[in-house]
This record gives structure tokens, sequence and C-alpha cells, in this order.
């Protein structure tokens, strides 16, 4: 049995230790925001974060996973709702099935970076293919959410 | 006869699934013509309910989209023109997916035709609902119908300023008869159209909620792969399970047959297991081996040398006008260049997969990422050999489709392999699955010269191409090309020129050959648009003021498709392209703009492209594009899509390449078929021609003019000008 906390869930899952952490959250526990698009972590479909860190969960095992917090897509609107509704507003996602995994990586990066630089996009972000090709959307959608997010903080 | 019936409530339950009642309209089109659907003679009688409106009693607007969402926004665009002519509150619509069935009239998602095709259809819909309304309200407030108008679901009594909510007219509205010819609105009066209204999945799609595919969960559903032949349509020899059993998970291997048709399956050992990572470890251990079969002698490199040959011999006569032969001996220059293009795969972020479920009973219920549901439903009919009622197809979300998704074959495959496990089961292609056993983007030769006289005007053009036709995926195979592929940029050149010769050399096919988003207008317009570059620096003129010219005088060309092509908007799209780009201006140094433009699905576009080539390597910085689609029924998908077609092209321009050796694809992953990445993005730029013309196509028209620009601007940059594709090979990136 594997012990899970899934957006502050927790699961015990009965799956080979080696299966990636992609297929037992799709598959076992049943949420499916999370995608498949390659199977060897070069396309970024499958990110979600673990302890706050961008993972591809096609390649990861779950083992790896294990008491550790991790973040899908289903999760974001209870860590930020913001770079949602911007992604929303902005009308971002073609086709949407690379964003769940577009926006753990914005999520993540600006976790850590309040005011990123296009440089700063370009690093976190390369890793996620868009085949629809929303990436200045995507880029112009986290400058926006950087500064709500931190008009936010100076009215509080 | 007007196109709008009524259909009882229990033909709209049983056609689309709904439970719930009230108004319910249904719509006829024509199903196949793609004609200009303003000239479209509507005969309510001869055709069945197409398109739906549902209005309920709490105001809930329910309609339907008949043509599936890949990121064209297809569902907000289509709906938004029934609200609008409706006078419907947008807050108050949802829309429903249109399974497979013929009676929606044609659903083929290609093609950039689903607005073009039904804009007007879809306002007649909208304005009849709104006629119905109108006549409810009269009888209901006891006045004439004249006093009333529409607005944001009410209708509104003009002289006492009563108002009627749309919900608590239905029962009043259902009673009667459907008006003819219902009056369309003034364009100057419309709310959504040409607003650019965002996606109404817009929220589903930041949130992960969107069911795609593969998001289907069905109770004891089995995962499933297959093994497939990497020679195409090559078969099974034989094959050893045991490990693939010995994977935990797995429950069964099995054989499926190959399917001898245009979009059957190409057969394989399937391995079903419990999950799908079970299923794809349980692939990676099977032992098979194949007869290859013919095409096993397929070697991408040889053939390209091989076609590159015919395009320099003489052959068959596609367009004849004057005589070019005459033209080149007069010449005070002669200019030729050959160019080669690679096999493209569309690569769709959401594979291909299906998931069916065949009951004991023969029926079967299939739920698919599609861009073809009819195809889907017919071939899904032909192998069960059971009525259509028998065989219900559900479209998805898809994840991407670029027309790999218009061929239906792993939905059959999936079907298949239900009936023969007799449980319901999920199929899920591998990115290697769908980069080794695709449709492809055919690979091309292409010869051209032409004549300039000593003022530098161009007297003759002679252009051969050769590629394996799509044609050849449905019918034996000629070797030769297709009309509608010469039709595609070749044959209607925009360019007035008097002596014109077009022909095809031959080029057979050995794997599967289909249309990727743009088709064989992404190569007729490389070689012309990079050509005419080529002719203008030969004639020492500027690029943009020679194009000009070329193009020649206005004039409107008439086509049959009811779409005529007018000169002059061409020449607009252009010069607007360059003043955005402000042309001219003086550029850093090593630095280059280009230029290309080009007409398909009945669209105006141009492309400026500033580039820099420094240390030998290319970077891209902006994109400048401009369309003229006719009427803009949401600008903001428009833009969307001419900034994705952008970055579709750069990467088809950077790394787009299939190859195969001994008859497989050499290529398998993101890693070997590369794409353009967020380091890798320009700023692009986007202008949408204001236009009251009927709508034409958005999606595909943008692709065309990249490439070539890109090319362009880095000749201008360089001096070095490139033939072949893509710009990886000649180690530029």
């Amino acid at each position: 049995m594997i012990q899970l906390t899934i957006n502050t869930k927790k699961h015990q899952i009965d799956a080979d230790s080696k299966m990636p952490l992609l297929w037992v959250i799709r598959d076992f526990i049943g949420l499916t925001g999370t995608k498949y698009g390659c199977g060897k972590g070069l396309c970024g479909a499958c990110t979600v974060l673990v302890n706050g860190s961008p993972v591809r969960s096609c390649s990861t095992p779950v083992s790896f996973a294990e008491d550790k917090s991790i973040l899908t897509i289903e999760g974001v609107e209870n860590e930020n709702k913001v770079l949602q509704e911007v992604w929303e507003e902005d009308n971002v996602p073609q086709c949407g099935y690379c964003q769940s995994g577009q926006i753990m990586s914005a999520v993540a990066l600006l976790e850590k970076n309040k005011n990123p630089t296009d440089k700063d996009i370009d690093t976190a972000m390369s890793g996620n293919i868009c085949r629809c090709g929303t990436y200045q959307r995507i880029r112009n959608a986290i400058h926006k959410t950087a500064e709500l997010m931190n008009t936010n903080t100076e009215t509080k | 006869m007007n196109t709008v019936q009524q259909v009882t409530r229990r033909s709209f339950i049983r056609s689309v699934g709904l439970a719930s009642g009230g108004l319910i309209l249904a719509c006829n089109v024509p199903s196949t013509s793609e004609k200009n659907p303003m000239k479209r003679a509507f005969n309510g009688e001869t055709f069945e309910p197409n398109l739906f409106i549902q209005l309920k009693d709490n105001g809930d607007l329910v309609l339907t989209a008949s043509r599936s969402e890949m990121g064209q926004g297809v569902r907000t665009s289509l709906t938004s023109i029934i609200a609008d002519e409706m006078d419907a509150d947008w807050n108050l619509v949802s829309v429903v997916q249109a399974t497979g069935d013929s009676n929606y009239g044609n659903q083929n998602t290609d093609g950039s035709r689903s607005v073009r095709t039904l804009y007007e259809t879809m306002r007649k819909m909208g304005a009849t609902a709104k006629a119905m309304l109108i006549t409810a309200a009269a009888t209901q407030l006891k006045v004439d119908e004249s006093t009333l108008k529409t607005e944001n679901h009410y209708v509104i009594d003009t002289t006492s300023n009563k108002k009627i909510f749309y919900g608590d007219l239905i029962k009043e509205a259902s009673k009667l008869q459907i008006p003819e010819n219902p009056t369309l609105k003034n364009p100057k009066d419309f709310k959504y159209i040409g607003k650019g209204l965002k996606s109404i999945d817009a929220a589903g799609f930041a949130s992960g909620k969107p069911k795609y595919g593969m998001d289907i969960k069905l109770p004891d559903m089995k995962y499933a792969t297959v093994a497939r032949c990497p020679v195409t349509f090559g078969t099974v020899k034989s094959f050893d399970k045991v490990e693939a059993m010995a994977v935990t998970g797995v429950v069964d291997v099995i054989e499926i047959p190959k399917i001898d048709k245009p979009f059957g399956t190409l057969g394989g050992v399937v391995v079903i297991a419990t999950n799908t990572w079970a299923a794809m470890k349980g692939k990676e251990a099977l032992k098979i081996e194949w007869n290859y079969g013919d095409n096993k002698s397929y070697n991408s490199d040889a053939y390209a040398k091989m076609i590159t040959n015919n395009v320099h011999k003489k052959s068959k006569e596609i367009r004849n006008d004057g005589n070019v032969h005459k033209a080149f001996k007069n010449a005070a220059q002669i200019i030729e260049s050959t160019y080669n293009l690679p096999h493209l795969v569309h690569a769709p972020m959401e594979v291909p997969n299906a998931t069916a479920w065949v009951k004991e009973d023969n029926t079967c219920e299939v739920w698919a990422p599609t861009q073809t549901p009819q195809a889907a439903r017919k071939e899904v009919v032909d192998f069960l050999e059971v009525e259509e009622k028998d065989v219900i197809i559900n479209v998805t979300f898809l994840g991407g489709g670029f027309g790999r998704k218009s061929k239906p074959d792993y939905v059959v495959e999936a079907v298949a392999i239900s009936k023969a496990i007799k449980a319901p089961v999920q199929v899920i292609w591998t990115r290697e699955d769908d980069i080794q056993h695709s449709y492809y983007h055919t690979v091309s030769a292409q010869y051209m010269k032409a004549s300039l006289d000593t003022a530098g005007n161009v007297t003759g053009w002679l252009h051969r191409v050769a590629y394996p036709s799509i044609a050849s995926t449905f019918a034996p195979d000629t070797g030769f090309a297709a009309g509608f592929e010469f039709g595609q940029g070749l044959v209607n050149i925009p360019y007035q020129i008097d002596n014109v010769r077009c022909e095809n050399s031959k080029a057979p096919a050995h794997i599967r050959i289909g249309w990727l988003r743009s088709v064989i207008n992404i190569v007729q317009s490389f070689s012309i648009n990079t050509f005419v570059d080529e002719l203008a620096v030969k004639a020492e003129k500027d690029p943009l003021e020679f194009r000009l010219n070329l193009i020649g005088a206005n004039r409107i060309e008439e086509s049959d498709s009811g779409y005529h092509f007018d000169s002059s908007k061409l020449k607009n799209v252009l010069k607007i392209a360059t003043k955005n780009a402000n042309y001219g201006k003086q550029l850093p140094e090593g630095h280059g703009l280009g230029i290309a433009m080009h007409y398909s699905f009945f669209t105006y576009v141009a492309s400026v492209i500033e580039v820099s080539v420094i240390d030998g390597k290319l970077k891209v910085h902006n994109i400048y594009s401009v369309i003229d689609c006719g009427t803009a029924v949401n600008t903001d998908t428009i833009k969307a899509q001419m900034e994705g077609a952008a970055i579709f092209g750069m990467s088809l321009a950077y790394y787009g390449k299939i190859t195969a050796k001994d008859g497989a694809i050499e290529q398998s992953n993101y890693h070997d078929y590369q794409m353009i990445r967020m380091h890798q993005t320009p700023k692009i730029h986007i202008e949408i021609v204001k236009s009251d013309a009927i709508p034409t196509g958005v999606g595909e028209p943008g692709v065309p003019p990249i490439a070539p620009a890109i090319v362009n601007a880095i000749y201008n940059a360089t001096g070095k000008r490139y033939y072949s594709l893509p710009l990886q090979d000649h180690n530029l990136i």
C-alpha cells in the first residue's frame, strides 16, 4: 500500500511502486485533469507539483511522491485562484489539453518568483509544449497574474 | 420554405439524449453542399432536423454544437451566432455536443469550414426562434407584434414598457407554426458576433475539467495498447506473449486483424490490462515477428532523390496558359530552383485514443476525440454489420486534431478490441504509436522556372510538383496527385503572368498520406513565396513592390465554390502587414524582414517576419500577420488561431521532418520530432481586416505564409537562401 496526499486529501493505493505517478493519479485516484502527452518527460502535459516543485508525473515513479504533498490542477483553485481567473479572462487555452501542465508550471514559478521576467518565464515554461501555440498568451497571463497578486498583497 | 422545424419532444430526446423539455427547434441544412452558404436554396421538406435550440421555462438556453471542439473555439462561435440573432442572454446559454449523426448535416470538422458553411443557417435558426417568441408575446400581451422588440432574453412592449422573459413564453411559442423568412438582424446590431466573446469552455480549460477521450471511465473498463507493424500495412507473422502476460495488471494478449479500408485499423497485437501503465509495459514486453510487405522498400531519403529527378523531367500537364517555352526562349533572364520538403506528422498533444463498448446484442457506444464522428460511425457500422441506430459516437473534447483525428482508424480499432474481449475498453496510442502510425503530410519535390524580361517583369512561369497524394489513401494509387491538391495554391496562383504552365510528376505512396492543418498549401506556398522573393532579387526590385505588381490589376476571379478571389484583398493584407512591420525601416545588424502571402480556404493572409541570424543561429523576433476572412464572427478566436498558426508554421519550419528507413518511421517522440517552445516564441502581432463579406476559413490559412516568410527573412538578413526544410538541417537552430 502506498500513502499519497493529493490536494491535501490522503489516499491509500495498491499499485506497483514503480508505476509513474501520472497513471496512479489518473487510473487509480480518478483525477483526470493531469494529462498524458509523451511518457518521457518531454512535453510537460503531465506536470504536477510535489512539495511545491514541478514534476513530470509520466516519468516519476509513484514511490517518489510517497509522504510528500502533491498538487494537481484540481487543487489549484485553493492555491492560486487568481491565475486561473486570468487564464479564463484572457482566453489563454485553445484545445486546453496541455493547459493543466502549463498552469502547474506557472503556479510553481509564481510561488518562488513574484515578479518573473520574460527570461524567467522562458526558463520555467520551456518544458511545456503547446501544439496549439498559446505561448504568447501564457506569457502575458503570467505577467498579469503576478501584477494582480502583488496588488492584492499591497492592499492587504 | 423555411429551414426551421419544430420537432417533438420525444424525437428530440431520442436524438440528443436530453431529458428536459421546453421550446425545441430543429433546423435543416443541406448536408453535404460546400457551396456558398448565402446561395443555398433551403428546402425544409427534404432534410432531417439538424441543429438544435432548446429553451427551457427557467430561461436556460441549450444550444447544440454539431462540430468538434479542438481548440478553434467552434462551440462558442457557432452557438454565439444563434444567440445573437435570438437576442439571447449569453449567460443563460449552455452548449451540448452532438453525437455523430447525419441528421446534423455535415459534421466534418476540418477544411476550415465550420463557421463559413454554417453562418447563415445559424443566423436563421436564431432569427426564427426570436420571431416565434415575439408572436407568442403578442398573443400573451394582446398587442400587435409591431410594437414589440427583443432584448437580452426579454420581449419588450415599446408602448407599455411591459417585459416578458423568454422562459415565460415557451408554452405559447410551442403552439406556433414555423414562420417563413424571419428577419435577420442588421449586422450593426450584433451583440456577440464580431465582439471576441471568450470561449464558453474557458473556465473549464483552466481547471482541468473538460473530458477528453482518455478521461472517460466506464465500469469494468479495460485498458489496451496495440503493437502495430513498423512498416505500413505489414501484418503479424507470430508473437510470444509470455513476458507481456507476466506484467502485473496485464490480463490478456490477443491479435486483431488489419481492416483494408482507408479508415480501417492497421491490426496488430493487443495488450489488455487493468490500467494504462500495465498495458504500455505489456506492449514493451511483447516479442513479435512481422510480415513487412512491399512497403519495407521505402527509404524516404532515396525517395526524395527519385521524385526530385522526376520534377526535372517534362511531366503531366495540369495548367497551360500561353507558351512558356517561347517565353523562356525570349527571356532576358532565366531563374530555376528546386525545393524539397519532408513528411510531417500532426502530433496533437492528446494522442489518438478511443473508448468503445460493444454490448452483447452487438450494439455499440463509443467515446472518442474525433473530427469526423459520422465517418467513425460508418466504419463501426460496417465492422459490426449493424444499423446506424445501433452505434452511438459520443464526441469528447479533442486535445488538438490538426487533421489526424479526421481519420477514425483508431475508433474502429477500439471497437474491434471491445468486441473481441466482450468488455468496454479504452485503447490508448502511445506518443510513439502516434508518430509512427499516422496519416502523414506528404513528402515533396518541386521545380520552378521563370523568365524575366529586360524590365524585370515575369514573362513565363513553370511549376512542376511531385508528392504522394492524399488520394492514394482512398483509391488505387496512380502516382499522380488530385485536383483538390493542385487547387491549393498551385494552379490558382494570384499572379497575372501571360505564360503559365503547371505539371505533376509521378510520386507513388508508401505510407498512409493524409491531410495536416493547411494541407498541401504548406508545400506550394513555400516554393511560390520563396521563388517570387528570388525573382524580385534577380529583377533588382523591392520584394513588396514586385509582389504587388505581380498580383496585377484589381479583379474578381469567379469560382464555382461561390467564393470569388479578389486580388485587391490580397494586396490589402500585404500592404497592412508591411505597414505594421514598419517595412523599410533600418534593422539592427544581422536582422532581416521576410514577406509571404497566401490565399487558402477562401481567406487572404500575409505575414511579415523579422528574424536575426547571429553566429549562424536563427531567432524569430516578430511575426506580423494580417487576415481577411470576411465577417469576423469571433475576433478573439481568429486572433488566437492566427497566433497558433504562426507557432505551427514555425515548428514545421524549424524542426518538421518525418523520415522512413526500410519502411519504418525513424522519429518516435518530441525529442526527435520537436516543437517550438516558450523561449523561441516571438512577439506575434495579428490584424483582422474589417469586412462584411461572407465568412471564410480561419483555422488553417494562417500557416502557409510562415515558413516562406522566415526563409525570405533569412535571405534578407544573410544573403543565403534555403530551398528545403527543416531549418534544423541547415544548422540554423
